[in-house]
């Protein structure tokens, strides 16, 4: 990998960036009496997309928003531009971890999805959402984030509507947290609760998170790691992984992904637990094996839309020989038009001969990447030390605050002076590790608490 | 220098740290107030359900069918020591503190210097008027442990990165 290049500087990403932060700051102050500033952030934004289709109807909405007459749609075009914006740094930034990994991405333009969703739900997601923007974060009170809570609940039951659901919840506790007493005030996380902000109110156009249409694919399929993401109410593990297909051809990068509501109470190997059963590709990855695939359902963008019973356990396969033989051949999944985000990147690449550093900085062939060790989940044996002990690693090139960082999954590493491969989602399918066991143990109770509770309770009324 | 307010991944709200849920099912820093649901040492079918509000430390404590609690006169009963305690333990006592708007108890026993502080302080016993909210919070709570898991992706968790905390 030709690490110099991921910390050259990208042409156009800083002018991108200035208006996406002009936009940032807009919602800081809210757009309930805008001034003379935010109508200033609001023409930056409507400046950036000249050019583009989205030019005129964003300047339309820039103009009556800044004379505080915005309406629902005019919201949503304000959201597009930014998104749109967004999308071309993440393209930007693509093309540059290409050009790092000198590996080809696949050619195969995602396919639109079909389908609708029930217009009711999605007109009160985005009403609230617009409710918020007019306050803002500085005029946020309880009672305004409290009007999320009906919403996600209606959202929550039906899985086609979920993806908008787990964002509103997530995104309403961080805005809850804010306008509690004891919270920090007038420091705002600007870029993320305007990422929040716009994605919610693009998943609630129609179609817009309708299920992606799928091929069946046949192969081997070699796992590289686990990335777990999760917020008090939400969880997913996903597996990175290369797929090589039966009949031939270039392997390919491909991700498996369970994902679950959840009480904030459960978590750490709770949250194994929870999504364990609906993925055996956990267990496959604790015990370091690949596994063969029948017909399972693939979207262009390289998610498996995961079923148990077309996979079998297959033969050992370890994640940093994988990472070091077979990824460089592997082509790389495209994103889908409307996730293009640099939040969003994540791209598997192997690292050698490298050194971290006490700051949790990674120098390879002379140039310097923050590590993100604290990605590892809880419930793992990835711990900072580990990274900072390995000699070589798999993990996810991301993208945030300005520069690209290194999301370990697994770590070659000396373990009582015996080379060992240590990886973030070792526990994901069960552990033998003394700790593990108390966490599983801990977490088991809590889950019968919960069901007991569950049960007694919610089904009295 | 990393930019707080230019990241996209910003850590805004700290992970809960587990604990045990047998006594105390509900803690949260909600509504204004610390507020929970804890567990009857006695009757299995009864639950109390517990509050302490922010800045007054008005403190109240009934069943889930409104009768009061026989131990929250005048001052805090065990139940509401016990909610205190549970949300030390999930959230940290800093949290806690700060949305009670309490000193901050440091880190040895921490619940119970910060439980201290406040009955030093006289509060008032409130009525039980959002008992009935808590509750309802509790059930919609316990919905979530009810919906089904599924194997589609889930893009919009990118921004929510698990978080390991390093001793």
């Amino acid at each position: 990998m030709r690490a110099d290049l991921l910390t050259d500087a990208v042409a156009g990403l800083e002018a991108a960036l200035e208006a996406v932060d002009a936009f940032d700051q807009v919602l800081a102050a809210g757009l309930l009496r805008p001034g003379p500033a935010q109508a200033a952030g609001l023409t930056a934004l409507a400046g950036a997309v000249t050019g583009t289709p989205l030019a005129s109807r964003t300047a339309e909405a820039a103009e009556k928003a800044a004379g505080g007459a915005a309406a629902e749609d005019d919201f949503l075009a304000l959201a597009a531009g930014r998104t749109a914006l967004l999308g071309s740094v993440h393209d930007a930034l693509m093309s540059r971890i290409g050009e790092a990994t000198g590996r080809e991405s696949v050619t195969e333009e995602a396919p639109g999805s079909a389908g609708a969703s029930p217009a009711n739900l999605l007109n009160a997601a985005r009403s609230w959402l617009c409710d918020v923007a007019r306050a803002g974060w500085q005029g946020l009170d309880r009672e305004t984030v409290a009007g999320a809570a009906p919403v996600v609940s209606a959202l929550l039951p039906d899985t086609g509507l979920r993806r908008l659901a787990v964002l509103l919840d997530g995104f309403a506790a961080e805005l809850a947290a804010s306008a509690g007493p004891g919270a920090p005030a007038g420091r705002f996380p600007l870029r993320r609760w305007a990422d929040l902000w716009a994605r919610g109110l693009i998943l609630t156009v129609p179609g817009a998170i309708s299920p992606p249409r799928t091929s069946g694919v046949t192969g081997r399929l070699l796992p590289l790691g686990v990335d777990l993401t999760e917020h008090a109410t939400a969880v997913q593990a996903q597996v990175h992984a290369i797929l090589e297909p039966a009949v031939g051809g270039p392997p390919r990068l491909v991700r498996a992904a369970a994902s679950a509501p959840k009480p904030d109470t459960v978590i750490g190997a709770g949250l194994w637990q929870l999504l364990r059963p609906h993925l055996s590709l956990l267990a496959a990855v604790s015990e370091g094996r690949s596994m063969d695939l029948e017909d399972m359902p693939v979207t262009a963008e390289g998610d498996l839309i995961w079923d148990d019973a077309r996979a079998t356990p297959g033969e050992p396969a370890d994640p940093l020989a994988t990472a070091r033989v077979t990824l460089p051949t592997a082509a790389d999944p495209r994103t889908a038009p409307l996730d293009r985000h640099p939040a969003r990147i994540a791209v598997p690449v192997f690292l050698e001969a490298y050194t971290v550093a006490e700051d949790g900085t990674c120098t390879v062939t002379g140039c310097t990447l923050p590590v993100d060790a604290g990605r590892a989940p809880a419930a793992g044996p990835l711990t900072a030390a580990a990274v900072k002990a390995s000699t070589a690693c798999v993990g996810l090139l991301r993208w945030d605050d300005g520069t690209f960082r290194l999301q370990p999954l697994a770590v070659e590493t000396t373990v009582k002076k015996r080379k060992a491969v240590v990886g973030a989602g070792d526990w994901g399918g069960g552990t033998a590790d003394k700790a593990g066991l108390r966490a599983e143990k801990a977490a088991a109770d809590a889950r019968t608490v919960l069901s007991e509770r569950a049960g007694r309770l919610l089904r009295k009324r | 220098m990393p930019d707080w307010e230019r990241a996209s991944l910003a850590r805004v709200v700290p992970p809960a740290r587990p604990r045990k849920l047998a006594k105390v099912p509900f803690v949260e820093l909600a509504d204004g107030r610390l507020q929970g649901v804890v567990s009857s040492g006695s009757d299995i079918e009864r639950v109390y359900v517990s509050s302490v509000a922010s800045g007054t430390f008005e403190f109240s404590c009934g069943t889930n069918n409104n009768r009061p609690c026989g131990g929250a006169r005048g001052s805090f009963c065990n139940h509401v020591r016990a909610l205190i305690t549970e949300a030390v333990v999930q959230y940290g006592p800093g949290r806690v503190a700060r949305y009670l708007k309490a000193d901050d108890p440091g880190d040895e026993d921490a619940a119970a210097t910060l439980i201290a502080g406040m009955t030093a302080a006289r509060p008032p016993q409130g009525d039980r008027g959002s008992a009935g909210t808590v509750f309802s919070r509790f059930l919609r709570h316990l919905a979530y442990t009810e919906f089904a898991p599924a194997t589609a992706p889930l893009p919009e968790l990118q921004w929510f990165p698990t978080a390991r905390a390093e001793a």
